[in-house]
């Protein structure tokens, strides 16, 4: 048969395998990709109104500390993730308080407020933020991010707004 | 540019030869029964895929081993569909084995000089059938507990050994947390090395020796 430009039965058959194989490949293929990577397509992003402190107890110009947890449901598993930061006042007026988020913005450790330093600092990486967030020394491309949404309730606490993910 | 490429690697890898040795062998006219080998090779291959993919989120500890089945049934995008593969791919392979060795058997195909590719095949069968052993227990809902409880009592009964025998497949004297991490263990990485293996020496029996004749009436 060589030579012509017909199918020999050996090339059918290599042909016919290979579209066979194909297929079922892809059939079974492209699910087990979206399997593998489902967990990353899971919708995030549940909001709410987190409670950090009463206005009254936040001093001055000095940071108040406040932390929360979340729970996730992971898989099969509710996961608590903790999250936190400092509000930072700067009048008697609960809109001008500055609440800014002690996720550190180079490589996500925790940054703490060290009163000796006057700053925060990150364990991680020796960043260093002021009192304000911004960056003074450390490799942090931008400075602290701040929780911008807040409010306050009948009682004076002061509540933010939170959304996962 | 290709076969530029093609010629260089082929002439240090020699892939015209390999193809000539094992894919293009003279076979004497034989019949669809010769190709449950195959296919039962094609069948470990498939568990061996589908079974990697199902330990992206099965956990093999009592308190999560349940869960996380029924996340992958529920939970995860096509996770039926990969379980369901592995589940009744266990079935079929076992299946597929064994009539595979009965066509050998009535073939007569494990005569000289093949006595030590059956004998391989046997053991082919033992690890396929602790495949399916050791792969029951891992979903931990109650029917596998149970039949790992009988199927391990069973081996306690031999004279002598069996209370060693017990002890050492459970980790201990009853199931627990050690049992179902060793079956885990035994179900992913010892038995399907030793299968590989077997596969292999398996393999290259049947190309040392090529395949035997379909008997005729006179054999
Ligand atoms: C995981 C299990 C097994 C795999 C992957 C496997 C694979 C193969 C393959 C690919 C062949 C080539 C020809 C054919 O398919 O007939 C073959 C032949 C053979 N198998 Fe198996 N096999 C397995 C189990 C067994 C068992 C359980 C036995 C017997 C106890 C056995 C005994 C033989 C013998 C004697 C031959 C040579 C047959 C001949 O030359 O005609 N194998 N096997
Ligand atoms: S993570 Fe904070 S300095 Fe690197």
């Amino acid at each position: 048969m060589s030579g012509s430009h017909e199918l020999s039965r050996r090339d059918f058959i290599k042909v016919t395998t290979g579209i066979i194989g194909g297929l079922i490949g892809a059939v079974v293929g492209l699910p087990a990709v979206y399997y593998l990577i489902d967990p990353a397509l899971q919708a995030g992003g549940k909001e709410a109104w987190i409670p950090i402190g009463k206005f009254e107890d936040m001093q001055l110009d000095k940071p108040y500390s406040f932390s929360f947890t979340r729970v996730q449901v992971n898989g099969w598993e509710r996961t608590a993730s903790s999250f936190g930061g400092y509000a930072v006042r700067k009048s008697d007026k609960p809109e001008e308080l500055l609440i800014l988020n002690s996720r550190c913005t180079h490589l996500a450790c925790t940054v703490n407020w060290n009163e000796a330093a006057n700053g925060y600092l990150c364990p991680c990486h020796d960043a260093k933020f002021s009192k304000e967030g911004e960056v003074l020394d450390g490799p942090p491309p931008r400075p602290l991010d701040v929780y911008d949404e807040h409010r306050i309730t009948e009682d004076g606490i002061i509540e933010i707004f939170f959304k996962e993910g | 540019m290709w076969n530029n490429i093609y010629n260089w690697l082929d002439e240090r890898v020699g892939f015209n030869d390999l193809y000539a040795n094992l894919l293009d062998r003279p076979e004497p006219k034989t019949s669809w029964w010769n190709t449950l080998g195959s296919a039962s090779m094609f069948l470990f291959v498939l568990q061996g895929l589908t079974g990697i993919f199902l330990t992206v989120y099965y956990t093999p500890s009592p308190d999560h081993a349940y869960d996380s089945v029924q996340y992958i049934m529920e939970g995860v995008a096509f996770g039926w569909l990969i379980r369901g593969i592995h589940h009744w791919g266990a079935t079929l392979m076992v299946l597929v084995v064994f009539i595979h060795m009965l066509r050998v058997f009535f073939t007569a195909s494990f005569k000289y000089p093949r006595e030590l590719t059956w004998l391989i095949g046997i053991g082919l069968l033992l690890t396929t059938l602790g495949m399916g052993f050791t792969g029951y227990l891992l979903p931990w809902n109650q029917k596998a507990f149970w039949a790992t409880t009988v199927g391990t009592q069973i081996a306690g009964t031999v004279p002598f050994i069996g209370e060693f025998t017990l002890k050492a497949l459970r980790g201990g004297p009853d199931l627990s947390a050690l049992t179902l991490q060793r079956f885990f263990s035994a179900h992913i990485w010892m038995i399907p090395g030793i299968l590989a293996a077997l596969i292999g020496v398996h393999l290259f029996l049947i190309m040392k020796h090529g395949e035997s004749h379909w008997p005729k009436k006179d054999d």
